[in-house]
């Protein structure tokens, strides 16, 4: 093998470890029925959230502090990246009566 | 407000007198009011779109034409793999010209009076037809999969109905 090659093989590991770190997760949320579960799921920032929705109507998860805003078309999976840390409430903007929380920590 | 009472409590009446006298409603039938009060829904709403001036308003009637052609679309692949051809029945038809003459009543309102009774109706009519929907249709279902279909458009015509009291409560 070539040192040169061998030297960018470890900045690649190196770059990789930084931008994944060896916690980062995937949390799974599901929407189903107009029912969002869990309703408290607890998270990592850098984490990545999965949101499920198995209706055939349009659901958005939705921050109420503004932080992020997700919408997901029927039948569909969306993924999201946690920034920024705290323990958030969101909804669904097209059907309200859709809560839960996400505790995020840093 | 006696007037908007009044066409409420004669749309209930009429959705459950025609129902009832009908008897045990089929399966087919059944299939046709739930796509009926889908699109009456609609049609409010598409109205709605082009009158109402409140932003929660029209966010709102964006919302339910979103959910119900949803609905009624899957409502429609049901069918079509079911093999069943929705038949039109007394209730429909009682449904349908309820929703016209409210349509034409709404056309004749502007600004915030429009919104208003847009909004009161949507309150109104979506405990229509989840009253008839939990008393009537869904027991007399027959097959799995429609009933299965008409439980979960229950649940979505109730969110409806929450979120319309609530845009009616911040409109007063
Ligand atoms: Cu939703």
């Amino acid at each position: 093998m070539q040192p040169g090659r061998l030297r960018l093989m470890i900045a690649a590991l190196a770059f990789g470890a930084i931008a994944v770190p060896a916690q980062a997760a995937t949390v799974r949320i599901v929407m189903e029925n107009l029912v969002i579960s869990p309703a408290e799921a607890s998270a990592k920032v850098g984490d990545t959230i999965e949101l499920v929705n198995k209706d055939v109507l349009t659901h958005t998860a939705t921050a109420r502090n503004g932080d992020f805003d997700v919408m997901m078309p029927p039948k569909k999976t969306a993924t999201y990246v946690l920034e920024k840390p705290g323990s958030v409430d969101y909804y669904c903007r097209f059907h309200p009566n859709m809560k839960a929380t996400l505790k995020i920590e840093p | 407000m006696f007037v908007r009472l009044g066409a409420a409590i004669a749309a209930i009446t009429l959705v459950s007198g025609a129902a009832l006298a009908e008897g045990k409603l089929t399966d087919p039938q059944i299939a046709h009011i739930a796509y009926t009060a889908g699109s009456i829904d609609i049609a409010a709403a598409k109205q709605a779109q082009t009158k109402a001036t409140n932003k929660d308003v029209k966010a709102f009637a964006d919302d339910m034409v979103r959910d119900h052609e949803a609905v009624n679309k899957q409502a429609l692949d049901l069918v079509k793999k079911l093999n069943v051809t929705p038949e039109d029945n007394d209730t429909s038809k009682a449904l349908s010209k309820a929703a016209a003459d409210k349509l034409a009543e709404l056309s004749k309102l502007s600004g915030a009076a429009y919104d208003k009774a847009y909004v009161a109706n949507e309150v109104a009519y979506h405990k229509t037809v989840n009253g008839a929907l939990e008393t009537q249709l869904i027991p007399s279902a027959s097959n799995a999969e429609l009933k299965s279909l008409l439980q979960t458009g229950l649940k979505i015509f109730q969110g409806h109905e929450q979120h319309a009291e609530h845009v009616a409560a911040e409109l007063k």
